[in-house]
């Protein structure tokens, strides 16, 4: 019988949820990293139970953590398996060395400036990983999302990573600039046929694509329309906050931008609206059904400055029509008084029949349901606020 | 040896108490009092100064016989309390956040 796993990343640690797949009980492991920032973990495709914990702080910078047993011990990833101990006994691992790439090089022209928020160029500054993605193949293999805005690769299982400087020194780099959480790459979409062909998404700069493996990316946001910048269709500048495909359907792309709910059915090329009747198209999640392509859910928030659900009411809108048409979904969520966030990464599905729906609140809460939106429950509550919300399928 | 303490999440990070004892060879520095504490335990590298420039993080402070050396140049010798192992060389993380 499949399990279900639920990856919690959180302002105060990491949580590891683990039920059979009934989905009505649920064991809950942590804090793991307790005090720390995590802001994503994400489990391996390839194997189960390699998973990769972003932990960090603003104090002391950013770790990578590894488990290779599901979650239940970590690991920073800088010697090789039963090598964890220097010959005095004491616990080896650097894995959280993230350097930008600034040597020309034959992929691009790597940057040494963007744009601040005055306008003035800034140097780049390595501040934290927002998203993990392991590979779809190899487990050792594993992209990260940083900011200030960048994509870097690891190869070796964490122990050490690289830039793939064709991103930032495409040409727009120095346009973009960070949006009110900091310039963020927070989201990478992988494309589960293409090998070479990769999607990441980045506050406030907008959408890219590579068709070469990450050698090298071109915007891909039009029509995109975002009356919060000084040319609402221009090339890069959109503040996208979420990216979802499903895996048979690669080149159709769902984007949940700082307004706007929008549709691309050619891989990014060209975007269109389909916000349709959702009472806000604000929001910051966005996921697809895990067996029906064309069934999409949002979270729609109030603005970008009232960060909380329409009317105090915590609804999920489900459209069967791969947008456009949308029908609330509440059965189970607070109906009156709630006022939390969801945050970019906070919402998944899994695999199983029918497909569960999870996602995290600012409020501690995780919720879920069994039947793709139709119910929900909190399988924990009271956590710090969530940040990231990942789920395994395990046969 | 040179005694070293550390803030509570560097301890755990590093799997130790609160206080630490590093062999500083050569002359008694707080750059190579951290060089000696990041070779003797790796995963620190980072967590206490800017991997390559080697620059304080800025929410940290170095303390030294009760007087703040956080502004001070890493290569100043470091007083007799410290070298002498009667005074710990103290990494303080800022009070911020609630």
């Amino acid at each position: 019988m499949s399990k279900v796993r639920v990856l919690v990343g959180t302002h105060k640690g990491a949580f590891v949820l683990n039920s059979d797949g009934k989905r009505e009980k649920w064991d809950v492991s942590g804090p793991f990293f307790g005090g720390w920032e995590v802001y994503h973990l994400k489990g391996s495709p390839a194997d189960p139970d390699r998973i990769y914990a972003s932990q960090t702080s603003g104090w002391f910078g950013q770790i990578i953590q590894r488990s290779d047993d599901g979650g239940k011990t970590w690991i920073q990833p800088g010697t090789p398996p039963g090598e964890q101990k220097t010959p005095q006994g004491i616990p080896k691992g650097e894995s959280n060395k993230f350097v930008y790439n600034t040597a020309p090089e034959k992929d691009g022209k790597p940057l040494t400036t963007h744009q601040w928020y005055d306008g003035t160029q800034h140097p780049w500054e390595f501040k934290r990983v927002w998203h993990l993605e392991p590979s779809l193949a190899d487990p050792d293999a594993v992209y990260a999302g940083v900011e200030d805005a960048a994509i870097f690769q690891s190869k070796n299982g964490g122990k050490t990573w690289d830039e793939l400087p064709g991103l930032r020194g495409h040409g727009t780099g120095p346009k973009w600039q960070p949006g009110a959480g900091g310039m963020c790459l927070h989201t990478i979409v992988l494309d589960q046929k293409n090998p070479n062909r990769m999607y990441i998404a980045i506050s406030a700069a907008g959408a890219f694509r590579t068709d070469d493996g990450g050698k090298t990316w071109k915007p891909i946001n039009q029509g995109l329309r975002s009356q919060y910048i000084p040319d609402p269709t221009a090339e890069i500048g959109h503040c996208v906050h979420r990216i979802a495909a499903h895996k048979s359907r690669p080149n159709t792309l769902f984007m949940q931008k700082h307004w706007d709910v929008m549709r691309s059915d050619d891989a990014g090329d060209q975007w269109h609206e389909v916000s349709g009747n959702l009472p806000t198209d604000f929001g910051f999640v966005i996921d697809v059904h895990a067996h029906e392509p064309e069934t999409i859910y949002v979270i729609p928030i109030k603005s970008d400055s009232e960060h909380f659900p329409p009317e105090g009411k915590l609804r999920v809108y489900r459209s069967k029509t791969g947008g456009n048409e949308w029908e609330p979904l509440s059965k189970g969520l607070p109906q009156k008084d709630c006022y939390v966030n969801i945050l970019r990464d906070a919402m998944a599905v899994d695999s199983m029949d029918p497909c569960g729906i999870y996602f995290g609140t600012t409020g501690g809460q995780v919720y879920a349901s069994r039947d793709a939106g139709d119910n929900w429950a909190p399988i924990v509550r009271d956590l710090p606020a969530v940040l990231s919300v990942e789920v395994q399928t395990i046969s | 040896m040179i005694r070293v303490v550390l803030p509570p999440h560097l301890r755990t990070l590093a799997q130790v108490g609160m206080e630490v004892s590093v062999d500083v060879p050569g002359k008694i520095t707080p750059r190579s009092v951290l060089d000696a504490l990041e070779a003797r335990y790796p995963m620190l590298c980072g967590t206490i100064r800017d991997h390559d420039t080697k620059e304080r993080r800025p929410f940290l402070r170095f303390f030294v016989c009760g007087e703040d050396w956080s502004h001070e140049s890493p290569d100043i010798p470091l007083p007799p309390p410290i070298t002498e192992g009667k005074e710990p060389f103290l990494v303080i993380g800022a009070i911020a956040g609630g």
